[in-house]
């Protein structure tokens, strides 16, 4: 085993920096480490739903107007029925049928899926600003909690065992993605049918069927993200909410090689890059406009994928719609 | 003996084409069933139908007395057909077991069990005498070694009918030799086979009845003691066949090509062209022999520019080509066709027409300056598909479309219609019919009596031997001898080609 390996030296790398900053500061780094899961945690997700379709060959392009619908459905159900709970549920029907809408498209119809995402992206920004209404309140968000002992653990507990529900749901759907994608029976056949779908096909493995369930459960996911910004993190609703994570999650799951686990490094790596930036602004150490301070994130993004990118092979029959007996 | 697979009046159209006209065909068990005919003549299709991957517009397909249901693929394999496809169904990026487990995983709890796949493959490569190695990734493994994967697929599941689609097309002679102990093994036990080739001679070595497809129609039934190849060739082309080439002494000029000290890597950059000499003459077929995989691929990329040349030139008329640089290349003269022609050889989606000018689309007649003439591009076409015979319902329809050798004739038409000094061609019937191996002999040699210089190259020693002037033994990465073909021994060369005689 080869420990000193690309990926095991940036483990490092990001580990002495946190020290460092640590030693300095240990309360400040600690919250800016907390805020920096939060905001990771909606790009992970997303980036989750970007593996689950494009691992079955999928590429969805509508995770960002999936999560502004369900983050809309959710804080508005949730203020209408002034619970929290069926706002998440509300939003999960939603992101489910946008996916399914997606399947449909792609799948059945088998549209250009590059289309089929935008069309989904015009359709949650055309509806969410229509039904908007301003200045409404929701009863609660879901609020962060400690869990017991392991948030007493000094650094970590704050920072990963000091959340909301929504979080701790979104890492465990993240773990489980990674186990089921690389060891169950599901995992393979997806895989199968991304790379290779006259395989899959030819094994008796319907094709279709598994691309439809991949891509409405993957919907769901991208409504937890989205209910996660209006209900959990945020606790409101604006137009534009979702502000191009949806995006940003695309990269992230290329930059983590459509592995669950490796989306979900790029997603903290990001999500840390923010919360710098904003500490920065409120510090004030440097006397610049905010808006280059924002720009931070993307540069770091831009610069660690241009030097860690390497080869990259996304999933064979990406974007090809499948025809049975064309082999 | 039982019946395990009725086909009755079964029909499949497709735009343009009757694929299957009104096909009835039975396999019992313990027989092997060769299915012949030309490419296009509807041997896939039937196949296809057979395992449910294609729906037929009439007719029913019984397995062991019931009907299938199309679609079902997976119904149709737990009855027990298993099918080894033409073109692999193999994840490249997956391991050996990941593929032959896919669909039926082995499980424990909600996870796939590792090790009892894993000791599953290696007891059933051990049943058949098929070895593999479980943990091998797919794309990292030679063809002949994915086939047996391919094969131990369909054998996991007690298979009783075994489809074989081409299987020995992209095999060396040794591994189709240990493929038919295969099919003879299977066949002593009990398993039904139906095995499709175009090699006549396997073809007479294993096949127990011998069915002909011509144009979509079963044309005739006939078994290996009735017929010989000559009479299975004009079964399935509907004509006689002269599989002999008749060949007039070659009129050889002066050296137009010039290889010198060419050293070339393989993928794995692992030399494996070791310093090859040779010059081809103006008018004359070179045919370089060799068993597969001795480095005639490396040499033939290295001269075409696709390979990078470790050392040594490739010269044309005496002038140096530039290493790396197809265009530059056949600029310079040389036409090319290639080995792997889904890879190299055509854009599966253009149509055909577009594909007929691929090496000259930018040139007059087919451009003029900046904009292509499509009128000329459209004549070219007509006249190229009457020609090489090109079995399409148009030239418009996409290359992907046709079947293989079809796909090879359209390749072999555009290379042979721009008349440059060289012709380079690897492997130029791989896969291809007996009719239309003729007519592919047949335009090489009238290419070399044009006065073209023609570098050939193939795994079948017969053809080397009944095309070539002056053959080239390759072995090891190395030229070991070249003899005039008049004086050529086909047990010396087999010798040579194994590295025997030095």
């Amino acid at each position: 085993m080869n420990l000193l390996t690309k990926r095991n030296s940036y483990f490092l790398l990001v580990a002495l920096v946190t020290a460092f900053f640590y030693s300095r500061d240990a309360s400040i780094t600690t919250s800016v480490y907390a805020t920096g899961t939060a905001f990771a945690l909606p790009l992970a997700l997303a980036a989750m739903v970007g593996i689950m379709c494009e691992r079955t060959g999928i590429v969805n392009i509508g995770i960002e107007g999936t999560m502004l619908m369900s983050a809309f459905v959710a804080f508005f159900v949730a203020y209408i029925t002034q619970n929290i709970l069926i706002g998440l549920a509300a939003a999960i029907a939603t992101g489910s049928l946008m996916g399914f809408l997606l399947a449909l498209m792609a799948v059945s119809w088998r549209m250009d899926q590059i289309i089929a995402g935008t069309i989904l992206n015009i359709l949650a920004t055309g509806l969410t600003s229509f039904l908007y209404v301003q200045g409404k309140t929701i009863p609660s968000v879901f609020s962060a909690f400690e869990v017991p002992l392991l948030s007493k653990i000094p650094f970590f507990g704050p920072v990963l065992f000091i959340h909301g529900a929504l979080t701790f749901l979104g890492l465990a759907i993240i773990l489980a993605l990674y186990v089921a994608i690389y060891h169950t029976s599901w995992g393979l056949r997806s895989r199968a049918v991304g790379e290779h779908p006259s395989s899959a096909d030819t094994a008796g493995v319907s094709v279709v069927r598994l691309r439809y369930i991949n891509v409405t459960i993957a919907g769901a996911i991208g409504a937890i993200a989205g209910a996660y910004l209006s209900l959990e993190l945020v606790g409101s609703f604006e137009r534009g909410f979702v502000a191009g994570k949806g995006f940003t999650a695309l990269a992230l799951m290329i930059f983590g090689r459509w592995n669950p686990l490796g989306a979900l490094a790029a997603a903290l790596f990001f999500g840390l890059a923010q919360a710098y930036a904003n500490q920065l602004m409120i510090d004030q150490v440097v006397n610049i406009p905010s808006q280059f301070t924002s720009i931070l994130p993307y540069v770091m993004t831009i610069v660690v994928l241009a030097i860690s990118a390497g080869k990259v092979r996304a999933p064979a029959a990406e974007g090809q719609p499948y025809e049975k007996g064309q082999s | 003996m039982s019946t395990l697979l009725e086909v009755t009046g079964l029909t499949k159209r497709y735009p343009g084409v009757v694929a299957n006209d009104n096909i009835s065909l039975t396999v019992n068990a313990g027989e092997v069933v060769a299915l012949l005919g030309e490419n296009g003549a509807g041997k896939s299709t039937l196949l296809k139908a057979v395992f449910g991957l294609i729906k037929p517009d009439s007719g029913e397909i019984k397995i062991s007395g019931t009907p299938i249901i199309f679609g079902d693929t997976a119904g149709i394999i737990s009855r027990g057909v298993g099918m080894v496809h033409q073109h692999f169904q193999l994840v490249p990026v997956m391991t050996v077991a990941e593929n032959i487990i896919l669909g039926d995983e082995p499980k424990r709890g909600i996870f796939i069990n590792q090790k009892s796949a894993h000791d599953e493959i290696v007891a059933l490569s051990k049943r058949y005498g098929l070895e593999v190695d479980p943990n091998a990734v797919i794309e990292d493994l030679p063809v002949g070694m994915q086939q047996r994967v391919e094969i131990l697929k369909a054998l996991r599941k007690d298979v009783k009918l075994l489809i074989l689609d081409e299987p020995t097309a992209v095999l060396t002679p040794q591994e189709i030799d240990e493929l038919l102990q295969v099919i003879r093994n299977l066949a002593k036990s009990g398993v039904g086979i139906v095995l499709i080739t175009h090699k006549l001679h396997e073809v007479m070595e294993v096949a127990d009845r011998v069915v002909v497809l011509r144009g979509g129609k079963l044309v005739g039934t006939t078994s290996p003691k009735e017929t010989d190849e000559a009479g299975l060739a004009q079964m399935m082309v509907g004509r006689s066949v002269v599989l002999q080439v008749n060949r007039t002494e070659a009129k050889r000029g002066a050296v137009v090509l010039e290889v010198k000290g060419l050293q070339v890597c393989d993928d794995r950059k692992i030399m494996s062209v070791k310093g090859v000499d040779f010059s081809l003459y103006k008018g004359e077929i070179l045919g370089i022999a060799g068993v597969e995989g001795n480095g005639q691929r490396e040499l033939v990329e290295a001269i075409c520019g696709m390979r990078h040349r470790e050392a040594g030139e490739v010269l044309i008329n005496g002038v140096a080509t530039k290493d790396l640089h197809p265009h530059a290349v056949h600029e310079a003269g040389i036409s090319h066709i290639p080995e792997d022609r889904e890879k190299h050889g055509l854009v599966s989606n253009y149509s055909i027409a577009d594909n007929l000018v691929l090496n000259q689309f930018d040139q007059a007649p087919f451009a003029q300056g900046w904009v292509r003439n499509i009128a000329e591009i459209n004549k070219n076409a007509i006249s190229l598909v009457e020609k090489f015979d090109i079995r399409t319902p148009s030239a418009f329809n996409t290359a992907g479309s046709l079947s293989g050798g079809n796909k090879q004739k359209v390749v072999v038409a555009r290379e042979l219609s721009e008349e440059l000094p060289v012709l380079v061609a690897a492997q130029p019937t791989r896969g291809v019919d007996v009719g239309s191996i003729e007519f592919i002999h047949n335009q090489l040699i009238s290419a070399r009596d044009g006065g073209a210089a023609v570098l050939l190259v193939s795994a079948e020693l017969d053809e080397i031997l009944s095309l070539s002037d002056r053959i080239a033994v390759m072995s090891d990465g190395k030229i070991v001898a070249v003899v005039e073909s008049k004086d050529a021994d086909r047990n010396y060369i087999g010798r040579l080609m194994a590295g025997l005689d030095k």
